[in-house]
This record gives C-alpha cells, sequence and structure tokens, in this order.
C-alpha cells in the first residue's frame, strides 16, 4: 500500500471534511483571483459560485453522473455539505438579526411579486415551447413550469403525464434559469435597485429559484439574502399549486 | 451554550419544514410550501423576544452566527454538485426558456419594488464585514 491510496482512503472516509477543506480552498482562490486580478470589481464569492458551477460541469462530464463534483469518489462530501439539508439551515441561520419590521414593510410587494414570478416565468416557458414546435397543452404547460423551477416543471409534468423527454427539458431550462440568477444577478444589481431589504423580498418572489436566489444575493450582498431567501421559498409550493391546475386549463383553452 | 444556539436554529428549522410540508399536504401540492420561510420567521421572532428578554446570551448567539457565516461556503458547494451538464444538453429550447425568463423577471424587480413606501439603500459595506 503507497501513501497516496492511504490519503486518498483519508479523503474518501471523511468526505465531508475533505469538502470542507477543499471549499475553503476554492473560496481562498476567488477571493485572491478577485482581488488580484479584478481589483476587487467582481465579488469574490461570485467567483467562487461561478467556478463552482465549472467545476460541476467538470466532475459531470468527468463521471457521467447527476450530482456535479460531488461524483466524484474524492468529493462525496461536496453533495452532503451543498445539499438540501445544510442549505436550508444555513439559510435560516441568516435570518438571525433581521429586523421583522423590514419584512412587513415589504409584505404586499413580496406577495405581487410571487404570482407575478410564477406567472411571468411560465408565460415565457410556455411561449418559448410554442415557438419550438410544441403545440400540446401538456408539454406546453410542463416547460413553461419548468421555466418557473426545476422542481415546478417535474411535478407538474408527472401530475399531467407528459413524456420523460418534455419532463427532461422542463428540468434543463429550470436549471438554466438557477445558473443564471446565480452568476448574473451581480452584474445587473445596481441596475434594478437590488440593494435594499424591499427590493431584494421583490426578487426572490420574482425569481423563485431557492439555488439561484440563494447563490445570486451572496454574490451581490450577503445581508439581503435573508429577505430575497424568505419569499422564494413560497414559490416552488405556488408553482407546484398553479402548473398543474389553473395553467393547464388556460393553456388548454387556448391551445384547444 | 453554543449548542443552545444551535438547537434554538434547529427547533425553528424543523418547525418551519413540518409545517411547510402540512401546508403542502393541505394544498395538494407534492411540494413544500414556504417552509423555510416560516423556520425564517420562527427564528426572527423567537431570538427578538429572548434578546430583549435578555435571555440569549453572547455564547448562544455564536451557534447561530457560526451557521450563518458558514452560509457562502455551502452556497459555493451547492453550485459544485449542480447538473451544469444536463442544463447544457436541453439545447437552445430549454436555454431560451430559462433565459428569457430570468431577464422577464429581472425587469420586474424595479417595477414591483414600486409598491408600497421604497425601501431604504442598505448602508455601504465596511472592512470586515465579509463573512
Amino acid at each position: 500500500m503507497n501513501a497516496f491510496d492511504t490519503l486518498s482512503d483519508v479523503l474518501i472516509e471523511n468526505g465531508l471534511i475533505t469538502a470542507f477543506a477543499f471549499v475553503g480552498i476554492v473560496i481562498w482562490l476567488s477571493y485572491w483571483v478577485s482581488d488580484k486580478l479584478t481589483g476587487g470589481r467582481i465579488h469574490g464569492s461570485a467567483i467562487a459560485i461561478l467556478t463552482g458551477l465549472v467545476l460541476a460541469w467538470v466532475g459531470g462530464v468527468v463521471t457521467g453522473g447527476s450530482a456535479g463534483l460531488a461524483d466524484v469518489s474524492m468529493l462525496t462530501g461536496i453533495g452532503v455539505m451543498g445539499g438540501g439539508m445544510l442549505r436550508d439551515f444555513t439559510i435560516v441561520a441568516t435570518a438571525f438579526g433581521v429586523n421583522f419590521d423590514e419584512i412587513r414593510r415589504a409584505g404586499t410587494g413580496a406577495i405581487v411579486s410571487l404570482v407575478a414570478g410564477v406567472l411571468g416565468s411560465f408565460v415565457v416557458g410556455g411561449l418559448v415551447a410554442y415557438a419550438f414546435g410544441y403545440t400540446d397543452a401538456v408539454s406546453i404547460t410542463t416547460i413553461g413550469a419548468g421555466a418557473a423551477t426545476y422542481i415546478v416543471g417535474p411535478v407538474t409534468g408527472s401530475a399531467l403525464g407528459a413524456t420523460s423527454e418534455v419532463i427532461a427539458l422542463s428540468i434543463a431550462a429550470g436549471l438554466v434559469k438557477s445558473m443564471i440568477v446565480m452568476t448574473g444577478t451581480p452584474f445587473v444589481a445596481k441596475r434594478i435597485g437590488l440593494n435594499n431589504a424591499k427590493s431584494a423580498m421583490v426578487f426572490g418572489g420574482l425569481m423563485g429559484t431557492t439555488s439561484g436566489v440563494a447563490g445570486g444575493l451572496a454574490a451581490t450582498d450577503k445581508r439581503l439574502v435573508p429577505y430575497g431567501a424568505m419569499t422564494a421559498t413560497f414559490y416552488t409550493g405556488l408553482g407546484a399549486l398553479l402548473g398543474p391546475s389553473v395553467f393547464y386549463f388556460a393553456v388548454r383553452a387556448l391551445v384547444e | 451554550m453554543v449548542i443552545y444556539g444551535v438547537a434554538l436554529l434547529a427547533g425553528c428549522f424543523l418547525s418551519g419544514v413540518f409545517l411547510g410540508d402540512l401546508l403542502g399536504v393541505v394544498l395538494g401540492v407534492q411540494a413544500n410550501v414556504g417552509g423555510v420561510g416560516i423556520a425564517m420567521l420562527f427564528l426572527i421572532l423567537i431570538s427578538d423576544r429572548l434578546i430583549k428578554q435578555g435571555r440569549l446570551k453572547p455564547v448562544t448567539r455564536q451557534g447561530v452566527v457560526f451557521w450563518s457565516a458558514i452560509y457562502i461556503p455551502v452556497i459555493v458547494a451547492m453550485a459544485a454538485r449542480q447538473n451544469v451538464v444536463t442544463a447544457l444538453d436541453g439545447g437552445l429550447m430549454a436555454f431560451l426558456a430559462g433565459a428569457l425568463a430570468v431577464v422577464a423577471s429581472f425587469l420586474l424587480v424595479p417595477v414591483i419594488s414600486r409598491i408600497g413606501e421604497p425601501g431604504e439603500a442598505l448602508p455601504p459595506l465596511g472592512p470586515g464585514d465579509e463573512g
């Protein structure tokens, strides 16, 4: 047994700890790049998130799996560290110290943003599906739902009996959305007035993808995270409620 | 003790997710409805009350603050485990459906933010504010 085998055994057996060390190095390098190569103009956490996505692509190509870098045997801990449980646990923790009055003040805007966000994404996604030659109500609804989030898409698709190809497309549309929100938000933040608690809550309600909002706001200003995340967590439930019912009936009335 | 803070956070998290799941069942939706948001409200309201009563000691707070500070690393790990290959394999249609939905939503942010009183911009970040 050589030293390399022993080391790789240690890394594999202690997956979550390996992930802590690995992510620490990625973040350290990203902040170094942010500071030295961009003069601090692109935030270190934005670079770190983008690096994560690129590594996920590399992991997916190398292993052929669906969990990005977490499918590499030495880095399975990334899957635990970046999984839904720890993500949601740390999101809840960011609410510590948040002012409740800020949330109450944004109440109406937040509710409007949820409805507008689900409806808007659904209409846009449905129109794109129609433009690409899908004319049946089930496929249009499923792809439109995927443009809401990558959970709403398959939930709607399975409820309506969509084909697996259409469900896969709806997941892909939702994943594209989540990644663009993660990486694009810091670049448009100033232009769309994303610098206060209220617009962050509206932003969360409009985007809805928890991963996208969590990543996008982290890369913009960490203090906005709790506000955006709070509304975003209602979006998938609302989409799953409206997709297979109201939206499906509306689309069916339009195309059939 | 630090564990009191962690346990408070865990308690808020579990009750929020539980209520979100119940709400999903009541609405007949195969999804959790706002569980994390409800958990956040619990944490805000309970910790606010405990602080006012002077019962949330600084060392207890550390148990919550640590997890809040570890948030960005967790998000980086989350990015690293996304199914980027599938997203790119969806081709032009999936890309356009996702991308145009984002553009439309970005454009609506300033419009809907105008409802009610305007929000106040956060003060600029000072040194040492980095998580």
